[in-house]
Order: C-alpha cells, then sequence, then structure tokens
C-alpha cells in the first residue's frame, strides 16, 4: 500500500460564535469580527492527524499538508492547523475582500494535488460562511476521483488501497468503500477537533509556511456570480397570550383557522 | 523554608500558560477568566509539601481538560442546532 499524502484544505471564516452584521451597502457582512478556522475544517485536520496517530493506514501517512487561499490573515489559521499536527502549510494569497467561488477553489485544489501529488484529500463539507457545501463535491470531478461526503467514521482496509467511510444521509448512515485515491468530506461527528497546546503552537512556528498566488496555479478570482444584495432575515414575530379557551377559540376564528 | 523543587515550579509555570492560553476564548470573556485563574493559583501558593503541590497541579490539568471539553461542547451543540435541524 502506497504511503498517503494528505492534503487539508482550510478556510478562515468567522467565528462560529460571533453573530454576523449586514454592512451597510448590502453587500455583504462585517468583517471586522473575530476570525477563526472552518469547524468542519478542524475536524478535517484532526482526522488526518489521528490517521497518523492510530497508524491506521497501512501504509502510514507520509504527509500533512495544510492549504489556505486567502487574505494575509489566513496564515494564522495554517499555523492553528500546523500546531494541531499537520507537516507543513501552503498559503496562497488573495486580496482581501476578494472572495473565491467554490468552482475556483476545487480547480485551486486540483492544481495543487497535482503539484503536492496527494492521494488522499479531506476536507470540510462546508464552510460555515457561505454554506455552498460544493467544493468536495467539485473537486472529485474534476480529478476523477471518487468521493465520501459527510463521513462520520473513516477506516481503511488493510490491502488493496480501500477505504471504508460511514457517511451521515437523511435519517440513518450509509457505508461506501472506495479505492485510493479518494476524495473525503467531513461532518460534524467525526471526531473531537483538539485544542492545540502552547508548545505545539511554538512549534508550529518554525514548520515550513510557502506563499503562493493565485497565479502560479494558474487560477484566477473571477466570479460567475454577482451578490445583488444582502439582508437580514426579518425579526421573528412574537406570539401573544390568550386568556382562556374561548379567547383561544376567538382567536383561531378571527385567524381563519377554525 | 526549604528551597522549592525546580522542576515542579516549572510544571506549575507551564500549567499556568496553558491555561491562561486557553482562557483567551473563555466565553465570558478573557477578562473574566484571568483573575479568577490567578487567585486560584495564588491561594495555593504556600504550598511547600511536593505532593500537594503535585495534586495542585493534577487539579490543574483536571480543569484543562473540562475547558477543552466546554469549549468543544458548545461549539458542537452550536452547529447541530444549525444545521442538523435539531
Amino acid at each position: 500500500m502506497s504511503a498517503l499524502r494528505i492534503l487539508v484544505p482550510v478556510k478562515r471564516v468567522i467565528d462560529y460564535a460571533v453573530k454576523p452584521r449586514v454592512n451597510k451597502a448590502q453587500t455583504g457582512v462585517e468583517t471586522n469580527v473575530k476570525h477563526s478556522m472552518n469547524p468542519f475544517d478542524e475536524l478535517s485536520v484532526e482526522e488526518s492527524v489521528r490517521i497518523r496517530e492510530k497508524k491506521s493506514a497501512p501504509g502510514g501517512v507520509e504527509d500533512i499538508c495544510v492549504i489556505s487561499a486567502g487574505p494575509p490573515k489566513a496564515q494564522d489559521i495554517l499555523r492553528t492547523a500546523m500546531a494541531m499536527g499537520a507537516d507543513r502549510a501552503i498559503h496562497v494569497e488573495t486580496k482581501e475582500g476578494e472572495d473565491l467561488e467554490p468552482l475556483s477553489v476545487a480547480k485551486l485544489l486540483k492544481a495543487a494535488v497535482e503539484q503536492q501529488k496527494s492521494n488522499l484529500v479531506i476536507l470540510g463539507k462546508q464552510s460555515i460562511d457561505d454554506d455552498a457545501n460544493q467544493t468536495g463535491q467539485m473537486l472529485a470531478g474534476l480529478l476523477g476521483w471518487p468521493q465520501a461526503t459527510q463521513a462520520s467514521k473513516v477506516t481503511f482496509e488493510k490491502e488493496g488501497d480501500k477505504v471504508t467511510v460511514t457517511r451521515e444521509v437523511d435519517g440513518g448512515s450509509e457505508t461506501v468503500r472506495a479505492k485510493l485515491p479518494m476524495v473525503i468530506t467531513t461532518d460534524l461527528r467525526l471526531n473531537e477537533p483538539r485544542y492545540a497546546s502552547l508548545p505545539n503552537i511554538m512549534k508550529a512556528k518554525k514548520k515550513p509556511l510557502e506563499k503562493k498566488q493565485l497565479g502560479d496555479f494558474g487560477i484566477t478570482a473571477d466570479r460567475r456570480l454577482k451578490i445583488v444584495k444582502v439582508t437580514e432575515p426579518p425579526p421573528r414575530q412574537g406570539g401573544g397570550k390568550v386568556d382562556d379557551v374561548d379567547g383561544l377559540i376567538s382567536k383561531l376564528k378571527e385567524l381563519g383557522a377554525l | 523554608m526549604p528551597p522549592v523543587n525546580p522542576a515542579l515550579r516549572r510544571e506549575v509555570i507551564s500549567i499556568y500558560k496553558e491555561l491562561l492560553n486557553l482562557g483567551k476564548d473563555y466565553p465570558q470573556g478573557f477578562d473574566y477568566f484571568r483573575p479568577r485563574l490567578h487567585r486560584a493559583f495564588m491561594a495555593n501558593a504556600h504550598l511547600t509539601d511536593e505532593d500537594a503541590i503535585r495534586k495542585g497541579i493534577a487539579r490543574a490539568d483536571f480543569v484543562r481538560k473540562e475547558i477543552e471539553a466546554l469549549y468543544y461542547l458548545k461549539r458542537y451543540r452550536t452547529l447541530r442546532k444549525r444545521y442538523d435541524g435539531a
């Protein structure tokens, strides 16, 4: 069995605990707030580190590389990923406020997979800012690799480069098996991501971080979609209280429910 | 007063720093967390018995694990609510 070269794409997003606010121009949300690693990407970093630590892959893990495309601050996220246990990082620089669409990201990752000779890509099923849930599927399509999305369990077979993945589907789970190379996207119940310890954070500062441009992968940041308008959802209408059963009945009649 | 075991001293300082680092993400804020952490450590500053210090370190480590678990659960529950419709 060949040794695994895992590529883990991560994204810097607005922290899950922060409530996003629409900006005045209604073109997007305020970005001057706390950011952190996309929680689903933390799961994928954790999973690749666990595959190495538990030696669950028969061929061993040769390399865990994290990659992120984003503004200069995305490097903090890459350092966090390396503190969790990734070996090295690639930062593809984009300008502040220049967002890539899932298709561009998938094309970028395809080029990165070919450059890095990766044979397994583990990525979050979606990012909590765009919630597109497209990148993994598009990447698998572009590469022509099998994909196992929404994974809740990943196990390696003893021979034949085969991987068995349990997926979260509506109302239950589904088990699929595929041969490497493949694309896996993570779901919430896959594992419990660790908190990077201080010594590991220090060590991560010395790990290699490569800086690249979009052009190095033959990608441009052109957008196919134009954001017309961003608005907040309407506030919830408060409920009313009725005094007794008669009050309830008359209220229901008034609303035409009876 | 007998000299403090330097190895233990280092351990105490490192777990203190580790907890401080964890506290940056504390739900009620770092300003809430830091004085409380400091107080908890100062309350045991008089300890000289090595076994008692070791016990204190073990307790600090337990607290560290609890805080990590708290963060994990908080995030897990929020995301589950958002994405599983539960």
